[in-house]
């Protein structure tokens, strides 16, 4: 499709998000495998840029993932999304900023279903009332934590000290982009640029310097699948799935990936060290995989964060090309430190795949 | 239960999912599973339009309804709006509650599923926990995962996280009073029969293939027959 024909749908799909006072709630698979990147959207929401982004203890799982794993039945998940939208509305806030993109298609989810199926609504007001004694509003916007950065990526842009440009060559870092399955594919108008063309990751992507690939797998799935990969015999789905999507993006040489997902960083990360354990086949330099990141990781160091302030030493495949490339400087030695310099010894390296 | 469409029109995702299929097949096309299972989201909705009780219960018993990572990709891209996934779910739904999953390998793993995704909503108030995940399950996490399990006090402290603490932030204790409340949602909603219901189920197909609960679980959670794949 010619350039202009995408911007055109892009601008079919843009969606109004309001620039302040977000009711925040946190991913379970994101708290795990990606910790530094929550702390760091809040960081960078409030100290960074001054925005109004509350959080209360109270909040839990949407049950999403177990909704998706089919253990739990429809009314249980959004009675527990009900219960969200309690806090929110107790708390006094009326925008919704998920941070799992598995979550926002499931508010999504339970929002259209609602406006589909007012009867459902209201039996699930009667189930929230009746274990909970709670009442709540629905929320007045949907976004989710990568729209925010989305929408700031400008003053982000403005306060860089990072770009995504090979400060080497100086042209603009090669970056694949990719947007969980949830986020737009089941209501394309509930992501900005849609479902087809998502301008979410490549908006960021173009206002911090570098250059967003297109390549044929470009929308498949990472493979996470639910199920697919929670039950140890169905992991060679996900596997394959992932090793389909670098197959078809390593023509295009790309220096990084993007991600906005929960999974999908995880995934397209680890199964970049399964593939070379396996095979010996690696997709990035000199032995090297391709780097994966969260948006925040990335706005974090176009920002000027330390990168092991930003937890990327709990990604599998180094990140160090991509440091390197982008200008940061970074202590090697203090890569796997605790707290205070804590030594903490440091993980084994992989047999195949090249690590810092 | 015997007319199985008619319970498949009281679930809304088959109501939303389910409308007149072309049989184009681009839902095939588009899906991930399909391209690696023996799988073809478009002869269920074919098996389902038929309205066969018969069809429709072997489809109930089959590995074939399990086989989708529900990603929705269908859902994008059918001419008809159809949702094949949302299809799927309304299946699995019944196939769990008639309790004919168990006739199935894939279905069969609702049990282990069951055990690790909703004790960890009902114990920590997270579908996913460090402590109960298991690196020794997860080997492709990784020895970075390795390493950070073994000093997850330490790594979560360096990286700001709030584990196990009070208040706000990443991975904190979620109140008591909280987990309460979701447990409630559970008793209310049927989470709390279902979980029932998958455990009475797989207990009696435990018994019938032989095997203690603990090894029916396992079994399920990790053996892979090789006629799931395409060749």
């Amino acid at each position: 499709m010619i350039y202009e024909g995408k911007q055109k749908i892009w601008s079919d799909y843009q969606k109004e998000i309001p620039d302040d006072h977000w009711y925040y709630v946190r991913s379970c698979i994101r708290q795990n495998f990606f910790p530094a990147s929550e702390r760091m959207f809040t960081e960078i929401t409030q100290k960074v840029l001054g925005k109004d982004v509350y959080e209360t203890p109270y909040h839990t799982t949407c049950g999403g993932i177990a909704y998706h794993c089919d253990t739990i039945p429809q009314e249980t998940v959004m009675t527990i999304v009900a219960r969200q939208f309690a806090l929110m509305t107790e708390a006094g806030y009326e925008n919704y900023c998920p941070s799992c993109i598995t979550s926002f298609g499931n508010y999504a989810e339970t929002l259209e279903t609602w406006r589909e199926f007012p009867e459902l609504e209201a039996k699930i007001r009667e189930n929230l009332w009746k274990a909970c004694k709670r009442e709540f509003n629905k929320p007045k916007y949907l976004a989710h934590s990568s729209d925010l950065i989305y929408h700031w990526r400008e003053e982000i842009r403005k306060r860089a000290k990072h770009l995504l440009i090979n400060q080497e060559t100086g042209e603009p870092l090669r970056i694949v982009e990719h947007i969980g399955c949830h986020y737009s594919k089941m209501f394309p108008h509930k992501g900005v640029g849609g479902a087809e063309y998502p301008y979410v990751l490549a908006g960021m992507v173009e206002s911090w310097g570098g250059q967003v690939i297109d390549y044929p797998e470009r929308r498949h799935c990472c493979g996470y699948g639910f199920r697919q990969y929670h039950a140890k015999a169905n992991r060679g789905y996900s596997l394959s799935n992932t090793h389909k999507k670098f197959e078809s993006m390593e023509p295009y040489k790309p220096d990084a990936i993007i991600t906005n997902c929960p999974g999908c960083p995880y995934f397209l990360d680890r199964w970049q060290y399964v593939i070379a354990e396996q095979t010996g086949k690696t997709y990035g330099e000199n032995g090297y995989g391709i780097p994966v990141f969260t948006y925040e990781e990335i706005a974090g160091l176009v920002l000027g964060y330390d990168p092991w302030d930003l937890g990327l030493q709990l990604h599998q495949v180094a990140v160090e090309p991509l440091l390197k490339k982008m200008g940061v400087e970074y202590d090697p030695k203090a890569k796997y430190l605790g707290l205070n310099k804590e030594d903490l010894m440091r993980p084994e390296m992989p047999n195949s795949i090249k690590c810092c | 239960m015997t007319n199985y469409f008619d319970e498949l029109m009281k679930d809304y995702r088959f109501r939303e999912g389910f409308h007149t299929c072309i049989n184009c097949g681009t839902c095939t096309a588009i899906c991930p599973a399909a391209e690696f299972y023996c799988y073809d989201p478009r002869k269920i909705v074919t098996t389902v339009e038929t309205r066969d009780d018969e069809k429709i219960e072997a489809l109930l018993k089959s590995d074939t309804i399990w086989y989708c990572g529900e990603c929705m990709s269908c859902v994008t891209r059918c001419p008809r709006k159809n949702g094949p996934g949302l299809v799927i779910m309304a299946l699995r739904d019944l196939s769990i509650r008639t309790g004919f999953f168990t006739e199935s390998e894939k279905g069969r793993q609702i049990l282990p599923l069951t055990h690790a995704l909703t004790g960890n909503i009902l114990n920590y108030g997270y579908c996913v926990y460090p402590e109960t995940f298991k690196w020794d399950d997860h080997k492709e996490s990784g020895p970075v995962f390795k390493w950070h399990l073994e000093h997850i006090e330490q790594t979560m402290k360096r990286l700001g996280a709030n584990y196990k603490g009070k208040g706000p932030g990443v991975l904190r204790k979620i109140p008591q009073e909280s987990l309460d409340e979701i447990k409630a949602i559970f008793d209310v909603t049927g989470g709390t029969e279902r979980i029932k219901q998958v455990e009475a189920a797989s207990k009696k197909k435990a018994k019938e293939m032989g095997l203690t609960d603990e090894e029916y679980e396992r079994r399920a959670f990790e053996y892979c027959s090789d006629k799931h794949f395409n060749k």
